[in-house]
């Protein structure tokens, strides 16, 4: 019997919530954006997948919705399909100066050509958090790293990140010998490139890998 | 098993029983299998329905017809379970990634066994203690899941979908855990878990929403860099801090005395003296802070000596010197808990040089930035770095002239402490004029604001002097920013000492002058009483109280004090402002708009915008804070005052670092130089903390003015509460635990708590640094063995060592050689890699070899010349695998 009421109990306040939910997303919204609507259940099991809260979640859907108007809905309540592509996203303010911007959106899209859902998108930033954790930011460093996506950074990597870097100002000596480096330095197995394994084991002592991998939106 | 066959009575009925609900649970299963997905309340009414009135039926038709018959089919039926079991048994524990299919089909036996046992006991039995804790560890581990989706790396589809699923499945199973009162208990426990899951995630919904200025912080932040946003996030954490204590300050006491203390002019202390109260509406008197302001709820000295106000018997006076020692207390917590946090934070140190190139590639560019002229000069720093280390790495060496660099930094540190010496002078010049002319009246404007406008200008000059001085160093920008803080918080601390010591010698005088006017005041009330009567000729008439403004009163050192404290902040504040109007904002103007006709280029040539000073910025903020934290006991206003000040500062400077200045050149990380800010706080807030506990604990308090008038010594309230408020018991309680017999041996063990506390964590620091040492050995090692790997090194390298050429050399004894040879191991690591070409191959694989007890041979060869060219013993293997040094 406990047990039903409790079930009861629950389903009640769920409802309510649900409904406190709305009216705090409807006195939190501005006006102009005050048609956004997601369902109680998008908000929960977004806030438990991401580092978000519910008020960062709606401005990131306000980014979102600001970068094509056009292709996505106001209503989210149900979670319609649509996709942003790369040439808009990496437009935005906080992207359009990162030298490594095509890459960081290709990561972070399912289909690897740089198109993103909601979802993704709202992936991406939350990786990209100050609350994200060192691993996890780690697994997708490597990846934006890794130009060629083969799992590892090889040599060639290295060199379009180091051009991507400096702008392509050092000489090709130069670079050459910032890449010896550079691998030198932190392969483990010798085997010329960098596994994932190498890039955890150098990037997790690095001091300043957490406060500048790390986008506020 | 999960039915206990043995019982006697229940075999039957049991077998009976469970038949039917097999049969129907495989027809559920096949059903199950064709909806997945559908919810499990849907199916099981049905179940039921069809499963009792079938058990009665055949209960009543087959009862003792054929029981046997009965008993086999039970017990096939039985065995038909086990052989299931393993399934139910095994697809709990496979991993969450199991087709959910297949789970769903199997699930059937164990809601049906916990939905029905609400009904019937019996049942209850059926899931038995190893399913449950099975079930129990699953819902765990799903729950565990849900905990931690966030930090796995997965795509976000395959994460909310594996939420779902977990989140079906514990909201499924996690009501049917627990048995018997257990169940009740559990499932309590579940909803009030869940219950406080989602407040916890609400408050932080609540708290997010609160943190102001986060989008201002962020523009900052994407047009400067991350260090110009740390003093931005510095003056927010101080606003909130701030907020707190302004909250303590004006609810407990303030507040209190203005509604509830004697209004205004009723006693001498709250009323403006006779003789002021002409000028005491003159703009500059009020700008002085003295007339109305002096006698306003703003200075202690208003405060009045009752013992309780109002009718909530509100002990103000004990309020007051609470909260003054709260106020320190809570900053000292709250300091102390954010540098522990902050230092919890900030991961590896950045001293190792391993990864030089590693992490200026992978690190260096700061992914904040979103401005274009931001991110031009970081693309030109981060080149210039990679050049800096790469010409490092050409010439390790390259500080031949280490010896005029060194010059260099004894001359500057010796100017900048002449310099500091020289203000420290000026200012107690100065303050010592100060009290010369406070006995005058003749004063000019500048005579009366002299001490405020040399502090000023020694703050406005002597920052940029010392900069100036620093380039002689020749420091990276942020060490230089480090010393460049040291130094001037050194100027702001000196001069600040300074001002108390003057502020001291003018208390003590003032002191002895309230000696004679404490009498002179009392026998100035005699005589108006004794006149009153001589004059009414009526010694009986109780004469009327002396008008509040005639009554002679002493100097009230305390509000003295809060009014030099307050200008002193009203006057930095000033400064400031019109610094950024001026330096920066008028600055910024005329390079704009006179560039158009000038000479040469005023935005790129001399003038240029300025840039945001991030190190004078921030002192000014500590030592601001000091300030208060001194004065607000003497003045509970300013807290207030602070309060307005760090508020409007927020949005002034905002607009002003985005509107007037440029970035820095080079731009550079805030790394973790947010605990060397709250280290400089701390220490202002210890230093700040020491002349007024000692005014507390030593300086008797005016006699007419304040809290604590008629009393000993301030703290005497204290004693008087414990004696007159707390019962009898406390007040011995205490007296006890101020014995110095009881104080001594607290203090001892207080020390020896700090020593063993101390003496654990040098031996942790040694432990770290020993397991560092053993990774950095276990990873050279590595890389040796891998490099090497596709030789057999470790043979060719004992067949080298054995060479005849070898022994040939003169010969090093290998015994006494072994220590230099271990003790310089960290440095082939030190010494950046690669420092010479093969050199550092040379080293390591001396390193490896020495490591290695079979290898040991190669320490006999000569520690000494070890060039860059392999030496005449090198053999082919050496350094294979690395290639030629790219040149």
């Amino acid at each position: 019997m406990i047990l039903h009421r409790c079930v009861i109990v629950s389903i009640l306040c769920k409802f309510r919530l649900h409904l406190k939910g709305f009216v705090i997303m409807f006195s939190a919204i501005k006006p102009s954006i005050q048609s956004i609507c997601f369902s109680h259940a998008v908000f929960l099991s977004l806030q438990d997948c991401t580092f978000f809260t519910r008020k960062e979640i709606l401005r990131l859907h306000g980014r979102y919705h600001e970068l094509a108007p056009h292709l996505v809905p106001m209503d989210y309540t149900n979670e319609p399909d649509c996709k942003i592509p790369l040439a808009l996203i990496v437009n935005m303010p906080e992207l359009k100066e990162n030298p490594f911007r095509n890459r960081i959106v290709e990561s972070f899209s399912e289909d690897g050509m740089g198109n993103l859902s909601f979802n993704e998108f709202v992936d991406m930033f939350s990786v990209l958090s100050e609350m994200a954790p060192r691993e996890l930011k780690a697994i997708y460093a490597f990846k934006i790293y890794d130009f060629n996506v083969d799992n590892y950074l090889c040599k060639e990597d290295l060199e379009k990140t180091l051009n991507k870097l400096t702008k392509e100002e050092l000489t090709p000596e130069e670079v050459e010998l910032v890449c010896e480096k550079t691998i030198e330095e932190a392969d483990l197995d010798g085997d010329h490139k960098l596994s994932f394994a190498d890039f955890e084991n150098m990037i997790s002592r690095a001091p300043d890998f957490l406060s500048t991998f790390h986008i506020r939106i | 098993m999960r039915r206990k066959t043995k019982l006697p009575g229940g075999v039957e009925e049991q077998t009976g029983r469970s038949w039917p609900r097999n049969v129907v649970a495989m027809m559920m299963r096949m059903k199950a299998r064709m909806s997945l997905l559908r919810g499990r309340e849907e199916e099981q009414p049905i179940r039921r329905k069809e499963a009792k009135p079938r058990t009665v039926m055949r209960r009543t038709v087959m009862w003792g017809k054929e029981r046997r018959e009965r008993r086999e089919e039970g017990r096939k039926e039985r065995r038909r379970k086990k052989k299931r079991r393993p399934r139910v048994r095994r697809t709990p524990l496979n991993s969450l990634t199991v087709v959910y299919a297949g789970f769903d089909s199997v699930c059937p036996f164990l809601p049906s066994s916990s939905d029905s046992n609400s009904n019937s006991s019996e049942e209850e039995e059926s899931m038995s203690e190893g399913e449950m804790a099975r079930l129990m560890e699953e819902v765990e581990e799903k729950k565990k899941l849900i905990a931690n989706i966030r930090n796995k790396p997965w795509r976000m589809q395959r994460r909310l979908k594996l939420l779902k699923e977990a989140q079906e499945f514990v909201d499924k199973f996690e009501g049917a855990l627990g048995k018997g009162k257990g169940r009740k208990w559990y499932a309590y426990k579940v909803m009030m878990t869940k219950k406080w899951i989602k407040f916890q995630r609400d408050f932080e919904n609540f708290r997010t929403a609160c943190i102001p200025w986060e989008r201002k912080i962020k523009e900052v932040e994407s047009h400067f860099g991350s260090s110009v946003a740390s003093y931005f996030i510095f003056l927010r954490w101080m606003y909130g801090m701030n907020l707190v204590l302004f909250g303590f300050t004006f609810g407990l006491v303030v507040i209190p005395e203005v509604l509830m203390g004697l209004p205004y002019g009723s006693i001498p202390r709250k009323t403006v003296p006779r003789a002021e109260q002409d000028t005491a509406q003159d703009y500059s008197v009020l700008m002085d802070f003295n007339g109305y302001c002096k006698y306003s709820v703003l200075f202690y000295g208003y405060y009045n000596d009752q013992r309780t106000v109002g009718v909530l018997k509100f002990r103000l006076p004990l309020s007051y010197l609470m909260v003054g020692i709260g106020t320190f207390g809570y900053s000292l917590m709250l300091v102390i808990r954010t540098m522990a946090k902050n230092a919890d934070v900030g991961g590896g140190d950045g001293e190792d040089s391993d990864f030089t190139f590693a992490w200026k590639m992978f690190t260096s560019w700061d992914y904040l930035i979103g401005n274009a002229e931001t991110a031009d000069n970081k693309y030109a720093s981060i080149t210039t770095s990679f050049k800096e280390s790469i010409v490092d790495e050409q010439e390790n060496q390259k500080d031949e002239n280490i010896h005029l660099r060194r010059f260099l930094r004894v001359l500057a540190n010796f100017l900048i402490t002449c310099s500091l010496g020289g203000s420290g002078y000026l200012i107690y010049f100065v303050v010592k004029r100060s009290q010369e002319f406070a006995t005058r009246d003749d004063l000019s404007w500048y005579e009366k604001n002299e001490m405020e406008i040399v502090m000023s200008l020694l703050g406005l000059v002597c920052p940029p002097l010392f900069e100036t001085i620093a380039e002689l160093e020749d420091y990276h920008p942020r060490i230089a920013l480090k010393w460049q803080l040291g130094r001037i918080f050194a100027l702001f601390l000196g001069n600040l000492y300074t001002f108390l010591f003057a502020l001291f010698d003018e208390v003590n005088t003032k002191l002895e002058e309230e000696q004679s006017i404490k009498n002179a005041s009392i026998w100035a009330m005699k005589e108006y009483y004794a006149n009153y009567s001589r004059l009414m000729n009526d010694s009986e008439a109780t004469p009327p109280p002396m008008d509040p403004a005639d009554v002679i009163r002493g100097p009230c050192w305390e509000t003295a004090v809060g009014i030099e404290f307050v200008k002193l902040t009203v006057s930095d504040i000033q400064v400031s402002y019109l610094t950024i109007l001026i330096g920066d904002f008028a600055r910024a103007v005329i390079v704009r708009f006179l560039n158009y006709c000038w000479c040469w280029d005023l935005e790129a040539g001399f003038p240029s915008y300025g840039e945001f000073d991030i190190s004078g910025n921030v002192l000014g903020l500590v030592f601001n804070q000091g300030m208060i934290w001194m004065g607000a006991f003497y003045a509970p206003g300013l807290v207030g005052i602070n309060v307005l000040r760090l508020l409007s500062s927020m949005y002034y400077q905002c607009w002003a670092v985005m509107a007037t200045n440029v970035p820095h050149e080079r731009v550079f990380k805030a790394s973790k130089s947010n605990n060397f800010y709250m280290g400089l706080l701390l220490l202002v807030l210890f230093l700040s903390l020491l002349p007024v506990v000692y005014t507390i604990m030593t300086l008797p308090p005016s006699f007419d003015c304040g809290p604590f008038s008629g009393k000993d010594k301030m703290f005497d309230i204290i004693m008087e509460t414990i004696d007159l408020d707390l019962p009898a018991f406390m007040g011995t309680l205490f007296s006890y635990a101020a014995n110095p017999g009881l104080i001594i041996p607290a203090v001892l063990l207080m020390v020896l708590a700090i020593y063993y506390l101390n003496s654990v964590s040098e031996a942790y620091q040694n432990s770290n640094m020993e397991l560092k040492k053993k990774m950095k050995m276990a990873r050279d090692e590595e890389k040796n063995r891998r490099n090497n790997a596709d030789t057999t090194n470790q043979v060719m390298k004992d067949l080298e060592d054995l060479l005849p050429n070898r022994s040939l050399i003169p010969p090093a004894p290998p015994e006494p050689e072994k220590p230099p040879e271990q003790e310089p191991k960290p440095k082939p690591t030190k010494t950046k890699p690669g420092t010479a070409g093969k050199g550092v191959n040379l080293q390591k694989d001396v390193a490896l070899a020495s490591s290695n007890p079979n290898a040991r041979g190669p320490v006999s060869r000569p520690p000494g010349p070890r060039g860059p060219g392999p030496g005449p013993g090198a053999g082919p293997g050496r350094g294979r695998g690395r290639g030629p040094p790219p040149r």
